[in-house]
C-alpha cells in the first residue's frame, strides 16, 4: 500500500522507521554471527561440566555482589571528586589548578594495582598502629580488605574522569556560558544550569567507556583478599580442577553486565540529541 | 518583576533613557577599542549600529550588559547607573555583581551565533530565565513561552531540540528567549549574520514586527537597508567612536562623513 504510506506521513512512517531499523539489525554477517554464538552455546552446555554450579551460586551471587558494590561506589563517588579536579583545572585558581593536574598525572601514571597494594598494605599497617584508630566506630571496616580496594578504585576512576570532565568542561562553547550570563544567571546557575549538564552530556560517550573499563579493573580487588566475583571463580577452580568452564562462566557475566551498561549509558546520551 | 529607575541616582542623566551610555572606554590590552562613544536610547527607540568589521559594535553592545566590563564611562539602564568601581590599575571591575545580574536578566541578548542551549526543548530555552532567574512560576512560564514562540512562528516546535532547528528558526528560539523575559530593552549583536542567504528574511520579519510595536532595541548589523527601514536612530561607529548618527533619511540619504559615505556605498 504505497499510496498510504505517502498519504499519512506521521504515525506510519515511525513504525516504518523502526521496521527498517530491525531490518537493519538483522543483517546477513549478524545473523551469521548470531548463529555461530548459539551453536557454541549449545555445545557448551551439552558438552562441558556444568555441575558445580548450582552448589557455588550462593557464594557466586555474593561475588556479583561485591563486583557491582565496587563497580557503583568507586564510579559513584570516583565522579563526585572527578568533577572538582576537571573544573579546577578549567577554572581554578592555579594552586588548586596544579595540585588537580598533578594528582591527575601521578594517578593516570601508576598501575592501579601497584596503587592497590600500597593503599591495603601500607594504609592498612599503618592505621594499624594507632590505637586512636584501632578503637575508632571504623576499625571493623577498616580491618577489611574491601574499603582499601574501594579506596584504589576510586582514586583511580576519579583521576581519569577528572582528565574527562577537564576537557568536557573546556568544550562546552563559550556563547552557550555567555547567554546564561547575558540573562543574569550568577556564576552558580550557569554551572548548574548550563555549564554542568552541557560538560556531562558531552563527556557521556567518553565516561560510558571508561565505565566499562572500571568493571574490567574490578577483580584487581581479589589480590588483596576481596572476595569478588573474580575471587569467588578462581576458588571454584581450585576445588573442583576445572578450567575452563569457571572461566567461560565468568566471560559470559562480565560480556553481560559491559553489555547492558553500555545500552543504559546509550539511552542516556541519546535523549538529547547534540548540535555539538 | 523588579522596577528600575524608582532607586535612580537619575542626577544629571536622562531620566527618560532606557539605555544611556555615556564616555564608554573600552581598551583590549595596548589596544583601544572604544574611544569615548555616548549613546542614548529612549523607550521606543530602534537604534542601529552599523560600521566596519572591528570598530568596535559588539565590544560597544556587550559592554551595555557589562559581558566586557568598560575601562571607564558610566552606563545606565532605565536611569539606574552599574555599580562600578575603580581597580588598582586604573580598570573599572563590577562592585554589585547582585545589580548587575538583576538588571542583565531585563536586558534580552540576541547572538549572532543563536547560543541557544542545546540540552533543553526549544520550550525549556524559552522557560528557563522566567523560572530559573525571575523566579515566575512554572505554569505561567510556560504559557508566556508557548505565546512568544507562537509570536515568532514556532508554536508547533515546543518540543524540539535546538539542534533539530534551521539556523534561522533557532534565531527566532533565540528572539522568543528574550522576549519572554520582557525585556525593558533588547540588545541584537548581527543576528542575521551566521545565517544562510534564504533564512535572513524570516528572522528580519520578525525583529521588524517588534520594532513596529516601539520595542526599544539596539541592533548591530550589516543589513543596511533593513537598518534603513526599522532604525529610528542609526549611530556609524569608526575605529572606536561615533562619527556620525542621525535619523536613517539622513545617515543613508545625506552622510556628510566621507568614511560613512564610503562605507555606505561599499555595503549597498
Ligand atoms: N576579548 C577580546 N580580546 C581582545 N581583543 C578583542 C576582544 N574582543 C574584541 N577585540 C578586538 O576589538 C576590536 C573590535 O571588535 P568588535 O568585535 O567590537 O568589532 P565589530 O565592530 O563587532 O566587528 P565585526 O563587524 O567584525 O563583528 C577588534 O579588533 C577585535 O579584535
Ligand atoms: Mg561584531
Amino acid at each position: 500500500m504505497p499510496d498510504i504510506d505517502i498519504a499519512t506521513p506521521l504515525a506510519p512512517a515511525s513504525a516504518k522507521t523502526m521496521l527498517h531499523g530491525l531490518r537493519g539489525f538483522f543483517l546477513p554477517h549478524r545473523i551469521a554471527m548470531a548463529l555461530i554464538a548459539l551453536a557454541a552455546l549449545a555445545a557448551m552446555i551439552a558438552y562441558m561440566d556444568w555441575s558445580w554450579l548450582p552448589a557455588y551460586l550462593p557464594r557466586l551471587w555474593s561475588g556479583l555482589g561485591m563486583t557491582m558494590i565496587m563497580l557503583v561506589a568507586s564510579v559513584g563517588i570516583g565522579f563526585l571528586f572527578a568533577l572538582p579536579l576537571g573544573l579546577a583545572q578549567v577554572a581554578g585558581p592555579w594552586p588548586l589548578r596544579w595540585m588537580s593536574l598533578g594528582f591527575c598525572t601521578v594517578v593516570r601514571g601508576t598501575p592501579l594495582l601497584l596503587q592497590m597494594w600500597l593503599f591495603y598494605f601500607g594504609l592498612g599497617s599503618l592505621f594499624a598502629q594507632f590505637p586512636e584508630i584501632r578503637e575508632s566506630w571504623a576499625w571493623p571496616y577498616l580491618r577489611q580488605a574491601w574499603p582499601y580496594g574501594l579506596i584504589a578504585l576510586t582514586v583511580s576512576f576519579a583521576a581519569y574522569e577528572g582528565e574527562v570532565m577537564r576537557g568536557a568542561f573546556a568544550g562546552v562553547p563559550a556563547g552557550e556560558l555567555e547567554a546564561a550570563r547575558a540573562f543574569g544567571m550568577s556564576r552558580g546557575k550557569t554551572f548548574r544550569r548550563v555549564w554542568f549538564p552541557r560538560a556531562l552530556h558531552r563527556a557521556l560517550p567518553t565516561l560510558a567507556g571508561e565505565i566499562i573499563l572500571q568493571l574490567k579493573s574490578t577483580p584487581l580487588v581479589a589480590t588483596i583478599t576481596v572476595t569478588d566475583l573474580y575471587a569467588v571463580i578462581t576458588r571454584v577452580r581450585q576445588s573442583t580442577f576445572l578450567t575452563y568452564e569457571p572461566l567461560l562462566f565468568l566471560v559470559a557475566v562480565y560480556l553481560c553486565l559491559s553489555g547492558a551498561l553500555t545500552i543504559f549509558l546509550r539511552w542516556m546520551e541519546n535523549r538529547i540529541p547534540s548540535g555539538g | 518583576m523588579a522596577e528600575f529607575g524608582d532607586c535612580a541616582d537619575g542626577d544629571q542623566m536622562d531620566d527618560q533613557a532606557a539605555i544611556h551610555v555615556e564616555d564608554l572606554h573600552k581598551r583590549f590590552g595596548s589596544m583601544e577599542v572604544l574611544k569615548g562613544v555616548s549613546l542614548t536610547a529612549r523607550p521606543g527607540d530602534v537604534v542601529a549600529v552599523i560600521g566596519g568589521s572591528g570598530s568596535g559594535k559588539s565590544t560597544m553592545l556587550r559592554c551595555i550588559n557589562l559581558l566586557e566590563t568598560p575601562t571607564s564611562g558610566r552606563i545606565s539602564i532605565q536611569g539606574e547607573a552599574y555599580d562600578l568601581r575603580t581597580t588598582r590599575s586604573g580598570d573599572l571591575e563590577i562592585a554589585d555583581r547582585q545589580q548587575v545580574q538583576r538588571i542583565r536578566a531585563h536586558l534580552g541578548m540576541v547572538f549572532q551565533s543563536f547560543n541557544l542551549w542545546p540540552h533543553r526543548t526549544v520550550l525549556g530555552n524559552v522557560t528557563e530565565v522566567p523560572v530559573h532567574v525571575l523566579g515566575v512560576s512554572r505554569e505561567e512560564a510556560d504559557a508566556r513561552a508557548k505565546a512568544v514562540l507562537e509570536r515568532v512562528g514556532l508554536g508547533d516546535k515546543l518540543d524540539a531540540w535546538p539542534a533539530q532547528l534551521s539556523g534561522g528558526q533557532q534565531q527566532r528560539a533565540a528572539i522568543a528567549r528574550v522576549l519572554a523575559v520582557e525585556p525593558l530593552a533588547m540588545l541584537f549583536d548581527e543576528p542575521t549574520s551566521a545565517l544562510d542567504p534564504e533564512l535572513v528574511g524570516e528572522v528580519l520579519s520578525v525583529i521588524r514586527a517588534l520594532a513596529e510595536e516601539k520595542r526599544t532595541m539596539i541592533l548591530v548589523t550589516h543589513e543596511m537597508a533593513f537598518a534603513r527601514d526599522v532604525a529610528t536612530h542609526v549611530v556609524y561607529l569608526k575605529d572606536g567612536r561615533i562619527e556620525e548618527q542621525g535619523p536613517p533619511e539622513q545617515i543613508f540619504g545625506a552622510p556628510s562623513s566621507p568614511h560613512l559615505q564610503q562605507f555606505i556605498s561599499s555595503v549597498t
